[in-house]
């Protein structure tokens, strides 16, 4: 067993596990931040994508010790729980960019980190493109497509306050 | 998956200290080829040699010649390197193809390198662009590190350190992915330099990445897509799976070499968004 420490959602975090443990069995299993899923558990679906010090990263193809000392955000660590949804939840809300709900968090994640990279002003090809490590089976992708573009226009506004300050900070 | 301990080297000399201790001790890059082999048990290694702390392998140097990566650059580094994009854009282009945005985030080109999967990108670049691999022992010319699928030149406590690549007159790489995986059917790298024209092949190969003489005479006396009319591949040595023939991977390589030229003779790289 190996005693692993990290920041979640900007709390301090630890806990003995097996060197096997990935980091989404870590989050899930240790910590209970059961909102990252494991869908291929083969670094292909995308569901299991969580923000590693800032970047999008499949947390199913990373051992959790690789991370010892990292600021991990998850799902849960997007928006304050009691407060209002990210920009970026809202949009998935507002366009029906989500069916079973099940890539939802893993898009969520991936859309997040795509403005990060690329900017609020996202046409549907970067979107498409940048998509490609993320599978829903339920919706063709047109209105989660129409969800990012959306909550990559309400980050902007709502930048500088609010939640994304809060991911920043967490960041 | 098999159990395993681990350590996390800081100096190259230490992470060798390990391999060679620990016969069946791995090394663990960016993980993306590795963990998932270990979860299908296909890989069991006994420990992990994590790279991840170990000083001076990593970041990229630009110079007038020729362009050194350190082996734990990740892919979204080298994709995004304003500097490379300016002095070598077909190399930056490649690891910008690979996977997707988040599987950029954790893998190397070291590992990709080592790893020589028979459908990997940037084992064709290497070969194409004649790099040199720097270990931590010697140099080794692609020409000889690559020695088919799954197989490098490596010694088992022999680490990739950097990888140099010289700036040719002109190159670009030219990729047919497989539209599930992303990998390449068949990736054609081609690069005119002063001295010489290579084209090397990714994906199709039975036995890993391989140049393709024929092409690189044609070419080498007039770098044009006219020089390649007339010049069959034999299927002879291509891969035949679910997803292509030998045949169908022979033709490919003709038509990806052919668009690689041209890429190369319009200065485009293959510039895709990392």
């Amino acid at each position: 067993m190996v005693a692993v420490s990290m920041t979640v959602n900007g709390k301090a975090v630890s806990a003995d596990v097996d060197p096997r443990t990935l980091l989404v069995q870590y989050l899930r299993e240790h910590l209970r931040l059961t909102g990252t899923h494991i869908g291929c558990d083969t670094s292909q679906c995308g569901a299991c994508v969580v923000h590693i010090n800032g970047k999008a990263t499949k947390s199913c193809t990373n051992f959790a010790w690789q991370w010892e000392g990292a600021e991990v955000t998850t799902i849960e660590g997007l928006a304050d729980p009691n407060g209002p949804l990210h920009p970026m939840q809202e949009a998935f809300r507002e366009n029906h960019g989500l069916q079973c709900g099940y890539c939802t968090p893993g898009m969520i994640m991936t859309a997040v980190d795509m403005v990060n990279r690329k900017g609020h002003d996202l046409d549907d090809k970067t979107i498409r493109h940048e998509l490609e490590g993320n599978i829903c089976r339920c919706t063709g992708y047109h209105n989660i497509v129409k969800a990012i573009a959306a909550g990559a226009k309400a980050m902007e506004s709502t930048s500088g306050q609010g939640s994304d300050d809060k991911l920043q900070a967490a960041e | 998956m098999y159990a395993f301990t681990f350590q996390r080297p800081t100096t190259v000399r230490q992470a060798v200290n390990l391999l060679a201790k620990n016969e069946d001790a791995k090394i663990l890059a960016g993980g993306h080829s590795l963990i998932p082999v270990m979860k299908q048990r296909l890989a069991g290694p006994t420990m992990l040699v994590d790279l991840s702390k170990v000083e001076g392998i990593r970041g990229i140097e630009v110079g007038p010649r020729s362009v050194t990566i350190g082996a734990m650059t990740l892919h979204s580094e080298v994709a995004n390197s304003a500097e490379l994009k300016q002095a070598l854009p077909a190399l930056a282009g490649v690891p910008a193809g690979i996977g997707d945005p988040a599987v950029r985030h954790r893998g190397t080109i070291g590992g990709s390198i080592a790893n020589n999967d028979p459908n990997a990108d940037y084992p064709a670049a290497c070969l194409g662009l004649g790099a040199t691999i720097i270990t931590s022992r010697r140099k080794i010319p692609a020409d000889e590190f690559f020695q088919g699928m799954f197989t490098t030149a490596l010694e088992p406590d022999e680490i990739i350190t950097k990888v140099q690549f010289p700036i040719p007159k002109k190159a670009a790489y030219e990729k047919f992915k497989h539209p599930a995986s992303g990998f390449a059917l068949v990736g054609v790298f081609v690069a005119r330099r002063s001295s010489e024209v290579r084209v090397a092949v990714t994906g199709a190969g039975s036995n890993g990445v391989f140049r393709v003489p024929e092409f690189e005479e044609a070419l080498a006396k007039r770098f044009h897509a006219k020089s390649l009319e007339g010049i069959a591949v034999s299927p002879d040595e291509m891969n035949t799976d679910i997803h292509a023939s030998a045949e169908y991977r022979a033709h490919l390589v003709g038509v990806m070499t052919k668009r690689a030229v041209n890429a190369a003779n319009a200065g485009i790289a293959m510039e895709k968004q990392g």
